[in-house]
């Protein structure tokens, strides 16, 4: 090649012009435009609640019992028996839902294959889904309620039904996720079927296993419907989650933002408030506490 | 992380085959007339299902030799080797006809477990596959699963099995950091740590180093002929120049295309030492291959 002879041409390194550039930055602007939409309605929830809510919420009002009558000022008496309601059957509930959750999706995704069993368990898993909450708060009402009377039992089993297909689906796919090579890699060494899975498999998906949890839990603590027929809402605490009627943050953020009265609806917002704060802890302690389990997954 | 004790103990009391009591002398002085026969294939099919991967494959394998597998990619190397450990059980489908030997044993008759098969016949990988855990970790999984609780003895298990792989230098001030953190080279040689210290009588190694530089290579290398004097190591290879440095025995596998069916199936074309293999081939389609014509 005769190099030098001739001149070269200075290679354009600029970004090109036109059309293609337009598209581009059509395409740049659209997602910042979709950002800012999805994020306007989540900041004014929370700006909304805070500005409401953050004037109620005081020592006295987080541990103060029992719930006061609608007319009442929001000085006056506290949340406690919602708060304890809250704490307990959604723990409760969690205790349930969680380990079951996560031995279902073990078994559909390391265990089952694609047997009918394992097929028809992901299927109905799938479809309760789908199903409406207050059709969960229905069917504990009809198969427990109706023979045992209220209870926070009744309410885990409600929330404990709502969360378990999230659990199964949620750990499913981060199993999945699990390269087939470090399950082979733990096989060749003689490892059993359930050594493989307690040893390589879960710690190498604990953390996708613990977000998706999460999220059954923060969802479950919110729901208000499924406690209705379940727990009733009462207002004395009611340490006793498994007998007798019981109440939770959501049930009293209905009964009080419902209600004509300036104290019932400031309360209302203390709860609100107070539930989301408790969601908000509670991720950070789970991340915390996964931050460990996953030291070595980076 | 630890993991909660399991009941296990019965095995760790697991006979050692003869081979690993007594150091053996080197394979050179050995090399015309072979060792024990390790495995022993007689006419093994593989299926996947219906399709029939690899056809009528006989062949011995020999005590402290290394021999290699070489072929052109879907000739079924791997598929064969898989069958020696019992690998083949873990693919939905997968199904063995005719039977392997090792040391006397049938592999595949009724009563025999898998998992007893894996723990002396051990396997490395195309990929490195470290555990996410630490380096210890990784390496002392296998040795925890035989049932060793006991840290001290842990630790010399550790230690003996990275300088096995001649890890231990470049690893013994960070043993709890995470098995990911290490380069491609370094974490093959951890796999192999980490297999060595069950004591396995053999190592399958499937393309180790495929996924390495030269210098990771030359590394392997030299430690699968520091290592053979106590183990028995099958390798498969895509790389001709490999199998002479390393290997005491060579078996050459080919596709086998039907013409009416049009189906491909693997087949074991020749079977020797490695300088024969390579030097003075009796069959042209190992010729073909081993001069470059082919493959």
């Amino acid at each position: 090649m005769a190099a030098g002879t001739v001149p070269q041409q200075a290679p354009n390194l600029r970004e090109p012009k036109g059309w293609r550039r337009t598209k581009n930055r059509i395409a740049t602007a659209l997602m910042v435009l979709a950002f800012i939409l999805v994020i306007i309605p989540l900041g004014f929830v929370l700006y909304t609640v805070v500005a409401r809510g953050a004037s109620i919420i005081s020592w006295q009002f987080l541990t103060g019992s029992p719930i006061p009558p609608n007319t009442l000022p929001a000085s006056i008496g506290g949340m406690w028996p919602a708060v304890l309601g809250t704490l307990t059957i959604t723990g409760l509930a969690t205790l349930m839902a969680v380990p079951l959750g996560i031995l279902g999706a073990v078994y559909l995704n390391e265990y089952g294959g694609k047997n009918w069993l394992a097929t028809l368990i992901g299927f109905m898993s799938d479809v309760m889904t789908g199903v409406p909450s207050i059709v969960m708060g229905l069917f504990i009402f009809s198969i427990w309620v109706l023979h045992f009377g209220y209870s926070g039992l009744a309410g885990a089993f409600a929330l404990g039904c709502l969360m378990l297909p999230i659990v199964i689906r949620s750990t499913y796919e981060m199993l999945r996720l699990v390269p087939n090579s470090l399950r082979e890699g733990s096989y060749a060494l003689g490892a059993t079927k359930a050594r493989v899975t307690v040893t390589v498999v879960l710690p190498a998906a604990i953390g996708g296993i613990v977000s998706g949890a999460l999220l059954a839990v923060a969802r479950a603590a919110g729901e208000t419907a499924p406690l209705l027929f379940t727990i009733l809402t009462v207002t004395a605490a009611n340490p006793n989650v498994f007998s007798g009627a019981n109440t939770s943050l959501p049930s009293q953020i209905f009964s009080n933002a419902s209600q004509p009265y300036v104290g019932a609806q400031d309360r209302g917002w203390g709860a609100a408030l107070t539930l989301i704060a408790i969601c908000f802890i509670l991720m950070i302690a789970a991340r915390v506490v996964t931050a460990r389990f996953t030291r070595y997954s980076r | 992380m630890e993991q909660p004790e399991q009941k296990i103990a019965t095995q760790t009391e697991l006979p050692k085959p003869a081979a690993l009591q007594e150091p053996r002398p080197s394979a050179a002085a050995v090399s015309d007339t072979p060792g024990a026969t390790v495995f022993d294939s007689k006419n093994v099919s593989i299926y996947y299902s219906s399709f029939r991967a690899v056809t009528d494959v006989s062949l011995s394998i020999y005590e402290n030799e290394i021999t290699a597998f070489i072929g052109p990619s879907g000739c079924g190397k791997t598929t064969v080797l898989r069958t020696l450990n019992r690998m083949n059980d873990l693919i939905p489908g997968a199904r063995v006809e005719g039977d392997v030997h090792y040391r006397g044993e049938s592999l595949y008759a009724t009563g025999v477990s898998p998992i007893s098969v894996r723990r002396r016949i051990g396997m490395v990988f195309q990929k490195p596959n470290p555990f996410p855990k630490s380096i210890y970790d990784n390496v002392a999984y296998g040795p925890r699963i035989n049932g060793i609780r006991n840290k001290g003895k842990l630790d010399e298990i550790v230690e003996k099995s990275l300088r096995g792989a001649a890890l231990w230098d470049e690893v013994k001030n960070r043993l709890n950091k995470s098995g990911l953190g290490l380069s491609g080279g370094q974490a093959q040689r951890l796999c192999i740590a980490r297999t060595l210290a069950v004591e396995p009588d053999v190592v399958l190694m499937d393309e180790p180093c495929s996924a390495l530089d030269p210098i990771a290579t030359g590394a392997i290398e030299d430690l699968m002929h520091e290592i053979k004097s106590r183990y028995t190591i099958v390798i498969v290879t895509h790389n001709m120049q490999q199998a002479t440095r390393v290997s005491d025995r060579t078996a050459f596998y080919s596709v086998l295309r039907d013409e009416k069916s049009d189906t491909r199936t693997g087949v074991l074309v020749e079977y020797g030492r490695t300088e024969q293999i390579f030097n003075d081939p009796q069959d042209e389609r190992t010729k073909a291959y081993v001069t470059g014509r082919m493959g």
